[in-house]
Parts: C-alpha cells; structure tokens; sequence
C-alpha cells in the first residue's frame, strides 16, 4: 500500500515535527488542552458525583447526563460554539465543548462507584460512629475509586478525541495536521496524523489503567492486612454492562 | 430588524431558511439516515457471530473484547483518516468507522444478554429436542433481547451523533450542511442542522424502545410482578407438564 509508506516517510521527515505547524507543536497543545480540561472537568464534576452519591440522590440525573452527552454530536457544539460570541475568545470555545464532553463519564461512573460501594460496609462503619465526612474519605471513596478511575479515563480519552475534533474549527492540537492534509489533499500527511492521533490517545489510555492499578488504595491495603482475602468483592472494577432485568 | 430577511441578518434561528433550502435539508437528514441504518446493520451482523465466538471459545473473547476497545479508543477524525487509504473518498470509509465503534458495545452486550439465559431454559429446550441453531434463535437470542436492544439503542444514538464527522469527506449527512456551515458563518444552518441532529438521535432512541416492546411482550408490564407471574406461570406450566 504506497499510502502507508509515503506517511511513514512523512513522519520521517524531520522538518514536519519542527515549526509552529510541526507535530511537536501540536502535540504540545493537545496536551495542554487535554491536561486543562480534564483538571477542570475534575474539579466540576467529581465533588457534584460524590456528594450525590453520598446522599443517594440525583441517580436519573447522572444517568440523564450521560444518554444527553451520547446523543449530542461533538462536532456541533464546536461549531455552535464558535459561532456564538464565545467565538472570538481565543481558545474558550474549545475548553468549554472540551469540558461539556467530560463531565459525563466523570459524573455518571463517580456516582454509580458511590452508590454501588458495599452498603454492608458502610452501614458498619457509619455504627461504628463515623460522621459523614469520615464515611466518605475512609469508606466510600476507597471502594469507590475504581469506578471513579474508570470515569476520569473515559474522560480522558473523550478529551483527546474531542481536541482532534476542534481542529476542524481551528483550534490547536494534533488534528491539525489531519485538517490540513485535507486541505491540500495530501493523504499522506492525513494518514501520518491520523496515526499519530491514535497513539497518542492508545498511550493516554495505557497511561490512565496503569494509574488506576498503582494508585488503587483498596491494592495497598490488600498487601497489607490479612483480611484481605475475606473481603467481598465489592471494590473490585465495574461489572458487566449495566444490563437492563433480564425478563423471566 | 422589522422587515429585513433572517438570512440577510445572520440570525440563529430562521424560518426563511427552513423553507428556502428545505430539499437540502431534507437531501442530508436521508443520507444521515441511511448511512447510520447501513453502519448499525453492518455492525450487528458482525458482532453478532464475534459475539458467539467469543462465548464458544474463552481463548477468543480476549482479542475480541480488547481490539474493540482499542478501536473505541480511536477517535473519529483519526478513524476515517485511517480508512481513507483503503476506501478512498466515499461513504464506505464513515460506513466501516461506524461500524467498528459499533462493534464494542454491540458484543459486549450481545455477551451479557446470553449470559443471563438462565440454564434451565436451556436446558429444556435440549429436552424438547432443540439442536444448537434452533435454540440459538428460538430461546437464547429472544432472552438476550433485552440487552441487545440496549446495547443497539446505545450504539444507534452514538452513531447518529458520530455520523457528523464524516463532513470532513463529504459524507457526514446532517454533518455536512455543519460543516459548510462553519466556512460561511452561517448562524441558521448549524443551529437547524444540529437540532435536526438531536432529533434523529431521539427519535431513533424511541422507535427501537418501540421495537423491544413490540418483540418481548414478557416484560411489557416489566419489574418484579412481572417477573414473579412468569416465575409462577412457569411453575404451572411446569406441574401441568409433570402431571400431564
């Protein structure tokens, strides 16, 4: 397949990784814009999805988000966005569409990992005394975290796909190199793009997984105590899809 | 701004427009639809044999279910880019993107929806003398069904979302009038082609809702009861069958 050789030798070409156009450039802003908006949408989003879950309200909520972030296409909102009058500020109409696209996996997955963190255990450690605080920071979060992890990598890669996204209008990131190659119908860049696109939102995910598994608190303790093998299996990562009754 | 056109003064909102270019509207929400109806097909014709691989065989199910996820993690730009090469520029590069991410959900809930097909449903259907095809089609597919609907209710509203980055190709439907949209600055058109859009997505969402009622009339009145008077009808059944 000549396409193939011909964008490998377009990422061999030294002078397409330098320059304001250059793949280093690019590569730079997608990560800051993915860093930023994900630290964002963290910041939004997980305290809301904690403390409703905590309280046990809000499930049709969190669901509701989720269904209305699936069927709303991404490419829209850029555009809608950068029709409004946010459109003149630079780099704003990318991070809120970037951040409108995070919150919910973020939401939904925090609030179903608080719901579903073992009731067992967080009616014994609620008689044992604890205050709400406690409970959340010592009991629900830990069994939590897995699910919690599971939503900040959906957001992640969500981000990433979203900044490819906004390349179309005109916004910074590695999508560019795609966009552009379209421009000047040059299918090896838009190939070589494409790949690098990719990759980097494969190694993002890899990244994401190998936090999850390191920063696993209830991993730790498991190393630690001896109950560890008695424990139910509650903290252990999400089920099965979420299938609706099986009828019969 | 009494008087003077919506078109002429940029506004978001615009009957003249509606009016004015409906054939094209309606030109783009048909190839929207088509292209959607065409990669949700595709994808379930694939994913279901992937599926029932992946239940024959564990050494399968791992691939399976890891190269979906990869793909899913690919993002949408980057898919159809990748495609270009072997489709050049056509609708079958949006088709296969469509159908790949489809794959993911689809024989993940395919999987789920056989796997709770409680065993002695099987098993009675052995007894009766159903062979593997039969009872495949005839009890274990129908108990699976409300799974795979939601799974195809899932994939459906993502893909009619996703649809609109094939614009960058010429084949992104709705996407499409977006995208001509975002060149010209043309306030009405991405409004009207994005809410045509939503649309379509809930609409679809709502007739395979229809669909699942219409094909598993058991769990119609749906919850517990429901369950329960199955649970007893199937006792009956089950003493008459004994008695008979």
């Amino acid at each position: 397949m000549g396409v193939i050789g011909e964008a490998w030798s377009w990422l061999a070409t030294g002078s397409h990784w330098s320059g304001g156009d250059g793949v280093w450039h690019r590569l730079g802003q997608h990560l800051y814009l993915t860093l930023v908006c994900l630290v964002i949408s963290c910041a939004i989003a997980l305290p809301v999805a904690v403390a409703l879950g905590h309280i046990g309200k809000g499930g049709a909520l969190a669901v509701n988000i989720s269904n209305a972030g699936r069927a709303v296409p991404t490419f829209a909102v850029l555009v809608l966005l950068l029709l409004s009058p946010l459109g003149t500020h630079g780099d704003w109409p990318t991070v809120i569409a970037l951040v409108l696209f995070a919150v919910p996996p973020l939401l939904t997955n925090a609030y179903v990992g608080m719901r579903e963190a073992d009731r067992e255990v967080v009616e014994a450690a609620r008689g044992m005394g604890m205050t709400g605080g406690q409970l959340i920071a010592r009991v629900e979060l830990p069994l939590a975290f897995p699910l919690i992890m599971t939503g900040v990598r959906s957001a992640a890669v969500q981000v990433v796909a979203t900044a490819t996204l906004a390349a179309l209008p005109g916004g910074g990131g590695l999508g560019r190199i795609i966009t552009a190659g379209f421009r000047t119908t040059d299918t090896a860049q838009v190939v070589a793009g494409a790949v690098l696109v990719a990759a980097l939102a494969l190694l993002i995910e890899g990244l994401f997984i190998g936090l999850q598994w390191l920063l696993d608190p209830m991993r730790r303790r498991g190393g630690r105590t001896a109950v560890a093998g008695r424990r139910p299996p509650a903290d252990q990562a999400p089920k099965a899809p979420a299938v609706p009754d099986p009828a019969g | 701004m009494a008087g003077q056109s919506c078109l002429i003064s940029n506004d978001w909102i615009c009957g003249e427009y509606v009016r004015t270019r409906s054939q094209e509207l309606t030109d783009a929400t048909v190839q929207h639809v088509w292209i959607t109806l065409a990669s949700v097909a595709i994808g379930l014709v694939v994913a279901l044999p992937l599926a029932l691989l992946a239940r024959r065989w564990r050494v399968v199910a791992g691939p399976v279910l890891g190269l979906t996820t990869v793909l899913y993690t690919v993002p949408s730009l980057a898919m159809f880019s990748l495609l270009l090469p072997f489709f050049g520029v056509s609708a079958a590069v949006v088709i296969t993107g469509l159908v790949l991410y489809s794959l993911t959900i689809l024989v993940r809930n395919i999987l789920a929806g056989l796997a709770s097909v409680p065993e002695e449903a099987r098993e009675a259907a052995r007894g009766m003398g159903y062979g593997p095809v039969r009872l495949l089609f005839g009890v274990e597919l129908p108990l699976a069904l409300p799974a795979l609907m939601a799974g195809l209710r899932i994939t459906t509203v993502s893909t009619v979302s996703l649809t609109t980055v094939g614009a960058i190709i010429g084949y992104g439907g709705l996407g499409n009038l977006i995208y001509e949209g975002m060149q010209s600055y043309f306030k009405a058109q991405v409004l009207t082609a994005s809410v045509l859009c939503v649309a379509l997505a809930i609409v679809a969402d709502l007739l395979l809702l229809g669909v699942q009622r219409l094909l598993t009339p058991w769990a119609r009145s749906g919850g517990a009861k429901a369950r329960k008077k199955a649970r007893k009808d199937g006792k009956r059944a089950r003493t008459k069958a004994r008695t008979a």
